[in-house]
């Protein structure tokens, strides 16, 4: 490639901006007891350090689980050790059983921030470079430009900066669409290893590769493809869990531990649709428990279900991105105990649809960075994440021209007004709208953010400021607010209409999560709800 | 603090929606996103300079004019010019809404969060200027060479060598200095005289000495090329001066400008009697040769010379080991210093070496007119030579010779290759300016992202003629990436560190130096081999 260099400042260009919001202050930053998740990571490495493998997903005097037990898959432990050994060859201090508990100084934390910096540079980046250098119809500048702006991407960055599945998963996105099938599943299965909220993108990898073997025949190739696939499978899920499968009650405990179902319906305030609902119902207190878990698990199989179905049937490298966004969307919007983090996980396959609807997938992931604020809020890094977002706000404007690309075609909806356009003739308007509803978006977060961080609400009163937000939106716009929340419930008709066209199915579902996002503001209580 | 937060958002936020109107303009994207590394850069490690500043934003702003150059109670008394008092003095004026305690004299070593915050603004904010004085720049670059690529263009080069100028982002925004507006100043002035506004060009480097009197140096080359292309109005055909074409009226109103601005700058000092105890301040011949930190120019070679020539003399028994001084020069707090075999340098030949080393260029300047390309090969001359021989000087000074230089490279493929050996070298010399493990990927990583793409777009740019390198630079070059591993990551770790402290930094001035020397004398070789292009031109 003739432009390597222009790859290589692109690649440190994100390398200085990740090392540069690094040095601002972590989750959790001298607030005792608990402290952060910056404290959990420690303390796994401390556990997973001095404990036997046995006793590491155990209760037990060493190892309180109550304290940020170990609720990851074994890979995560081993990433840990290997931490915990580098850390012990620099300070014994910062892992010793115990006393270390609660540890802070400036050397531990650029540590700290080096393994992740370490992790993302050896896996994460390297895959986003040669997924970018992958992409088929696309000129080598486009390609850069893309690097530039998935490298940038502010979300990814801001939270925990940098996370090592992620890049996992990206890996195996990157082995299956360029036709390495195995490399791809086995570096899928890794990633599910490191991390059980991976299974969000699992299905459409299971239907891509089946969708593939039947398309070479299951009687011929595909069985051998099949098998090969089914093996590599096993063995990775078999090396990772190796020194758990010595007891019936060591994986048991490892999976009780994985997939905690007792917590609740969502947490506290998640943009998915339990939360909106709950605004006007509280199905928290009308529904039992059990009923909760089955109701979500049957919607979140069925608005999933179309776009699965339509990639096994035609499996193709682009279908398979956008399924891998509207899976995870369904996931994040209707399943069970979701964490406002986890829209990570949808973001990180809108990255990777940037190139095809640019307009689309920038407007979604300033949305994503922008519903994680509250959670960047009480980590201090309001200057960072405000200043991630514009560079990926520049980078993807200039890059791409975003608002030169809001034609029907440009944005996958031709067939959609095609058919609109049936029973409406005069449906030639979309665009127009939807650059606005962009404007206003943007505006609507912007004000937001100076609100929240201008006007403190009185002490007896945290609820007072989201509710004067909510009240202030509803007085003023109520068919807006109507439409920010019908679209959620009407979103599975929505899907099962446009079984033809996954790509639009991939922005439906986008278009509704993007008005959801903005209903986090509506509920009432910005602090206070804690379900657990 | 958090209401200074929000003005930025939402001045970026106003900023960011005038590039989606502009259609994607690619220099604004590149000054914004410029401007949004700088803010993430904001929680970084900050030098004295930092209490520097904030000292003069205390003593400007509560003590009478009478006063400010005379206030001692921290040890960071005002050594600038009145111009730049008066920026402060403004500055204070915004300051007092962040933080009232900065603006206390006696309140040393205060640094709240606010405090903080508005001193890296401010540097931010004002960096604006050389914003604007980068995109003038730009339009002087003739665009012969169409390319259909943008990032192929001279301009686009430029305005990234420019903009995100490693030394500039690193002394500014890290180590904390005002220079970004500063050199805003000289780059503008610079575009002036390339657009033939000669008056304008003189007035601006004129304030511009009254803010900072460094930029003396160059002042060589703005007096003779104004006086030689401005006051002359005609050459004869050969190239040579022709002396009746010379105007009064051009030189009185040049000397005229030049005269009101110092008035008013000095004025108010002459009016109180303090001139001399203005100049003392800013004038300290009592500091030594080197800084603590050799600077890598002639000096280094020279005191290492020196150091190696006592070693080998104690070896040999020539020395009497009683007469050698204890003090060693790079342990960072002896300014003066005693050189044990070569012969001790004063001032006065520090400024006789530099006098001599400036002539050639200017004869150049005032025999071989070639226009505003030859005046700018001068003023980095200058700059160049000023630095290599002049007392005292602080490594920062490179950038003065590295940002006009900029501007020749994405001009001739020859002065790509002196920009590229001189800018590596000179930014690598900054490195020792920060030393706290925080920054250490940040310097990295941005000398990486500077240097390539430095290199490789020039070379891309010039790729039709020779190799912008011989083997020897290349090798040279080569050579800083173990040198730098040597220095952070090896020697730390070795049983020298206590006993030889100084020897990291004694090898990245020396070797530094070696490169300086090398691009200067380059430089030097080119505008006396070049043919006079401009000659044909200017008739």
């Amino acid at each position: 490639m003739e432009k390597w260099y222009l790859m290589t400042a692109v690649v440190l260009l994100g390398l200085t901006v990740r090392w540069t919001v690094s040095l601002n202050s972590y989750s959790g930053a001298g607030k005792p007891p608990m402290f952060g998740d910056y404290e959990a990571q420690r303390h796994w490495q401390e556990i997973t350090f001095n404990l036997p493998i046995k006793q590491w997903y155990f209760n037990s005097s060493d190892n309180n689980l109550q304290y940020w037990g170990l609720d990851y898959p074994p890979l995560t432990a081993y990433h840990s050790l290997l931490c915990a050994y580098v850390a012990q060859f620099i300070n014994p201090d910062w892992i010793a059983l115990h006393s270390s508990r609660g540890y802070e100084s400036q050397a531990h934390k650029l540590f700290m921030r080096a393994t992740v910096l370490i992790a993302d540079l050896l896996i994460y980046i390297p895959a986003v470079v040669l997924h970018c250098c992958c992409l088929k119809e696309i000129s080598t500048k486009k390609k850069i430009a893309n690097a530039l702006c998935i490298l940038l991407y502010p979300g990814l960055i801001l939270i925990d900066y940098g996370h090592f599945h992620l890049g996992l998963a990206l890996w195996g996105v990157l082995g299956v669409s360029c036709d390495w099938d195995l490399l791809g599943s086995l570096a899928f299965c890794l990633a599910v290893n490191y991390k059980q909220m991976e299974l969000y993108h699992s299905l459409p990898f299971f239907c891509f590769l089946l969708g593939k073997c039947f398309k070479k025949g299951l009687k011929g190739k595909g069985f051998v493809l099949f098998v090969k696939l089914a093996g590599t499978v096993v063995a990775s899920f078999t090396l990772c869990w190796l020194p758990f499968f010595t007891e019936r009650a060591q994986a048991l405990q490892v999976l009780r531990r994985l997939f905690p179902v007792d917590r609740g319906l969502f947490e506290d305030k998640v943009a998915n649709i339990w939360c909106s609902v709950s605004v006007f119902l509280k199905i928290k207190d009308i529904l039992p428990h059990h009923v909760q878990i089955i109701v979500s698990f049957c919607l979140t199989l069925l608005s999933l279900l179309p776009a699965c179905v339509k990639l096994t049937l035609q499996p193709s490298p682009k279908g398979f991105r956008f399924t891998l966004v509207s899976c995870a969307l369904s996931f994040f919007l209707f399943s069970f105990q979701v964490h406002e983090k986890s829209i990570l996980l949808v973001s990180l396959p809108v990255c990777l649809v940037l190139s095809e609807i640019p307009f689309m997938s920038t407007w979604f992931l300033l949305v994503s960075t922008f519903s994680m604020l509250p959670l960047l809020l009480k980590d201090d890094l309001l200057m960072p994440s405000v200043v991630t977002t514009m560079a990926f706000f520049i980078a993807c404007a200039t890059s791409f021209s975003i608002f030169e690309k809001t034609s029907e075609e440009e944005l996958r909806l031709k067939s959609f007004s095609v058919s609109v356009r049936k029973h409406l003739p005069r449906f030639t308007f979309l665009p127009r709208i939807i650059q606005h509803l962009f404007i206003i978006s943007v505006i609507t977060m912007v004000l937001l953010t100076l609100m929240t961080v201008t006007l403190d609400p009185p002490q007896k009163l945290p609820d007072l400021f989201s509710v004067l937000i909510s009240t202030e939106l509803t007085s003023a716009n109520p068919p807006l607010l109507l439409r920010k929340t019908g679209p959620e419930l009407t979103s599975v008709p929505i899907f099962l209409y446009f079984i033809c066209g996954t790509p639009t199915t991939a922005w439906c579902a986008k278009r509704c999560h993007v008005r959801t996002q903005d209903s986090n503001w509506q509920t009432p209580g910005r602090q206070s709800r804690t379900y657990t | 603090m958090r209401i200074k937060w929000v003005e930025c958002a939402a001045l970026s936020v106003m900023a960011a929606l005038s590039v989606m109107t502009g259609g994607g303009s690619w220099f604004l994207a590149l000054a914004l996103g410029v401007t949004l590394l700088k803010c993430l850069l904001i929680p970084t490690y900050h030098s004295t300079d930092f209490e520097v500043h904030r000292n003069w934003l205390a003593i400007t702003h509560s003590l009478p004019i009478s006063q400010w150059y005379y206030e001692a109670t921290s040890e960071w008394t005002l050594d600038y010019p009145p111009f730049f008092a008066w920026f402060e003095y403004a500055l204070s004026h915004v300051a007092k809404y962040f933080d009232q305690e900065m603006l206390n004299v006696h309140n040393l070593n205060y640094s709240s969060s606010r405090t903080l915050l508005f001193q890296r603004f401010s540097v931010i904010f004002t960096d604006a200027l050389f914003v604007y004085a980068v995109h003038e720049c730009c339009k002087c670059v003739d665009g012969k060479k169409a390319c259909k690529e943008l990032t192929e263009k001279p301009k686009f080069i430029l305005s990234v060598l420019l903009l995100w100028n490693f030394g500039l982002l690193i002394v500014d925004h890290i180590h904390f200095q005002y220079n970004g507006f500063l050199f805003g100043l000289m780059l503008l002035s610079i575009a002036r005289l390339f657009q033939k506004r000669h008056m304008e060009g003189a007035f601006l480097f004129a304030v511009l000495l009254h803010f900072k009197h460094i930029y003396l140096y160059v002042a060589p080359a703005y007096g003779i090329y104004l006086l030689r292309s401005y006051c002359f109005t005609a050459n004869k055909p050969d190239g040579s001066i022709r002396w009746n074409s010379f105007s009064f009226v051009r030189l009185i109103s040049l000397g005229l400008t030049v005269f009101l601005v110092s008035a008013l700058s000095l004025g108010p000092f002459l009016a109180l009697n303090q001139l001399p105890q203005v100049f003392s301040r800013l004038f300290p011949f009592k500091r030594g040769l080197c800084h603590a930190y050799w600077a890598p120019n002639f000096w280094a070679v020279y005191n290492a010379l020196d150091k190696v020539l006592s070693v080998i003399g104690l070896q040999l028994k020539l020395l009497d080991p009683k007469k050698i001084p204890k003090a060693s020069m790079t342990s960072g707090l002896v300014q003066q210093f005693q050189h044990t075999v070569l012969p001790s340098v004063t001032p006065l030949v520090t400024l006789i070496c530099t006098l001599i080393a400036i002539l050639p260029s200017i004869f150049c300047l005032w025999f071989k007119p070639q226009g505003p390309r030859g005046f700018l090969r001068c003023l980095i001359l200058c700059a160049l030579s000023s630095f290599m021989f002049g007392w005292h000087v602080h490594e920062k000074a490179i950038l003065l010779a590295i940002l006009p230089m900029s501007l020749l490279s994405v001009g001739k493929a020859g002065d790509a290759s002196i920009f590229l050996i001189l800018s590596t070298t000179g930014h690598y010399s900054l490195f020792p300016l920060l030393f706290t493990a925080p920054e250490l990927p940040i310097k990295i990583l941005l000398m990486l992202l500077f240097t390539i793409y430095s290199i490789s777009s020039l070379k891309t740019l010039f790729r039709k003629e020779k190799p912008l390198f011989n083997w020897m630079e290349t090798f040279y070059l080569l050579g800083l990436g173990p040198l730098e591993v040597f220095c952070e990551f090896v020697f730390p770790f070795t049983s020298w560190k206590l006993k030889y402290p100084f020897i990291p930094l004694l090898l990245t001035s020396v070797y530094c130096a070696v490169g300086i020397t090398y691009a200067w004398f380059k430089l030097y070789v080119s505008v006396f081999t070049d043919p006079p292009v401009g000659k044909t031109k200017k008739q």
